[in-house]
């Protein structure tokens, strides 16, 4: 069922009976032309873009559990398209214009608003940082606006600006930034991938890798075994375990993000602010709730959950950057486990194994690039051959010294 | 999560800095394969979902090394040492 406008008034005048569930619950079939392994943002529009780019018909997304239980449903929904290095900032981009015609072309409300993301400095040399980032991005045609503290103090008067320590500069805008509705986002993806005849198992737990010749011929899962033509790795966190299956060890450690959800308040802060002095950075949902995160944990972990230290320290975050946060209080935490790449950099590519196929390396940042890494994710799979954007994100970036290191940390993933 | 501190006893995580996987070993750099085992020395890691041997400094406290395994599935700390003195059980 397609939704419109006069969809929603039927369904209200009918009593919502009429609502359809929005994709099938396919039952795994023993062959498929693609396995796409995940069924999280990435290998859902991967699946799509298979589907609706490159006409192929026999596709299906194996989820271990429920789609969108990853990273896709924990994270906290921030897009942009503000990076400094060429191997990242044209795949970016090209994710921000996809993202702005994300609902047209998949017919659904994902929420996605573009309410600007400004990162505040705090000194001369983060201006000078600033000014660069923004420099490089105007130079890939995408929006940049360096503002100084006047201009900061008539978006967000409440901000801390005479903080003894971080005192408020100005801060990067891009206006085009903001946020999208991650739940959505992966239920659009589903339904339109759906709808072109991709097939969705869930509680379908890839356990193993049937091998032909050294290549790679299938999957054992806990639903039995699924041969596949091709076979695209998608599982963020799991990474490593994945690839494990198939004996590579990868350039990721895997460690746990959380975040933060307040009390519902009235409106009060109309984009994504981050800090520059910690990390911590800031949105309002819809419904009213501060969405706020911070740093790593910085221990390898799959636990989904993460520690008191971690918490407090955002929040001290929070405070030095917003005070009035002091009286606000946090309904909800979680963790989620991220693949931290060697570079903070991801990883769209085959692999040493023939017909085994790679994304992963997202660090804290994958949700903003969900459209773009399943848009070149799908094409690399299909043409075999690298998509124009990503074809930086290599794995055998580490060998040859082709890094992608946007924030010059070196190969230590808790620092990114 | 606490970690046991041969020296101090059990101490808060936050207490302590973290460096990560205590399995990779550093190459012999004259090897002639020293190009690719620094590779994956410096880059490739195991990243076990369940028991990981990991290397920690006490560094608000007794500031040595400790080798600590830990279950990362959990965060139960199953063991800590200090590292130095290992190498030369090895
Ligand atoms: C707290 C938090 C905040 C974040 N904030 C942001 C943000 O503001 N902006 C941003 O851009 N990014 C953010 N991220 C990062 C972003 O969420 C991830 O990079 C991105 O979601 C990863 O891609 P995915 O959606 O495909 O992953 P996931 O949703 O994790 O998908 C992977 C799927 O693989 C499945 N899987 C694993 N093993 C198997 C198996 N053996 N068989 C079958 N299926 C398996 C999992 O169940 C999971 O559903 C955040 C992450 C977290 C945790
Ligand atoms: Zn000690």
């Amino acid at each position: 069922m397609g939704y419109s406008v006069l969809s929603l008034i039927a369904n209200a005048l009918t009593g919502q009976r009429g609502w359809t569930p929005a994709w099938r619950d396919a039952e795994p079939k023993p062959f498929y032309d693609v396995v796409i392994v995940g069924g999280g943002g990435h290998g859902l529009a991967t699946a799509y873009y298979l589907a609706k780019e490159h006409g192929l018909r026999h596709v299906a997304v194996v989820e271990k559990g429920w789609i969108g239980s990853g990273n896709a449903g924990r994270n906290t929904t921030i897009i942009r398209s503000n990076y400094l290095l060429p191997g990242n900032e044209a795949f970016y981009e090209w994710s921000m214009k996809l993202w702005e015609g994300l609902e047209q072309d998949l017919n659904y409300n994902a929420m996605v608003s573009q309410r600007g993301v400004l990162n505040l400095y705090h000194s001369d040399a983060q201006r000078d940082a600033y000014a660069r980032r923004g420099n490089a991005m105007r130079l890939h045609g995408v929006d940049a606006e360096l503002l100084d503290e006047a201009q900061i103090r008539r978006l967000y008067p409440f901000l801390d600006f005479d903080n003894a320590r971080f005192p408020i500069k100005g801060g990067l805008l891009q206006r085009r930034g903001g946020t999208a509705r991650h739940d959505a986002v992966v239920w659009a993806y589903a339904r339109a991938a759906d709808r072109l005849g991709v097939d969705i198992v869930q509680n379908c737990e890839v356990k193993g890798f049937l091998r032909e010749n050294g290549a790679v011929s299938g999957v054992e899962t806990t639903r039995g075994a699924i041969k596949a033509g091709k076979i695209g790795l998608a599982v963020a966190g799991a990474s490593s375990r994945l690839a494990g299956l198939a004996d590579l060890k990868l350039p990721i450690e895997s460690h746990v993000l959380q975040a933060f959800v307040s009390e519902g308040l009235k409106p009060m802060i109309a984009g994504v602010v981050t800090f520059g002095a910690g990390h911590f950075y800031i949105s309002q949902s819809d419904k009213g709730g501060l969405v706020f995160g911070g740093d790593i944990d910085g221990y390898n972990s799959y636990a989904q959950r993460g520690n008191l230290p971690t918490i407090e320290d955002v929040c001290e975050g929070g405070m030095a950057l917003m005070p009035a946060l002091g009286r606000v209080r946090v309904l909800r935490h979680w963790g989620g486990v991220m693949d931290m790449s060697m570079d903070g950099s991801p990883i769209i590519d085959r692999t040493p194994i023939a017909g085994l196929y790679l994304n992963a390396g997202w660090c804290y940042g994958g949700f903003k690039a969900t459209p773009a890494s399943g848009w070149c994710f799908a094409h690399l799979i299909a043409r075999d051959a690298p998509h124009p954007v990503a074809r930086a994100f290599r794995l055998d970036r580490f060998a040859t010294g082709r890094l992608i290191d946007e924030k010059g940390v070196g190969a230590q993933p808790n620092l990114h | 999560m606490r970690i046991p501190c041969p020296y101090c006893g059990w101490r808060d995580a936050q207490e302590f800095a973290y460096l990560g996987d205590a399995t990779v070993e550093r190459p012999d750099p004259a090897a002639a394969d020293a190009p690719a085992r620094f590779h994956d020395y410096v880059y490739l890691r195991e990243n076990p979902a369940g028991p990981h041997s990991e290397l920690w400094r006490h560094s608000a406290g007794c500031r040595q090394w400790l080798a600590v395994r830990r279950d990362t599935t959990t965060h139960e700390i199953i063991a800590a040492e200090f590292v130095r003195g290992r190498g030369a059980r090895r």
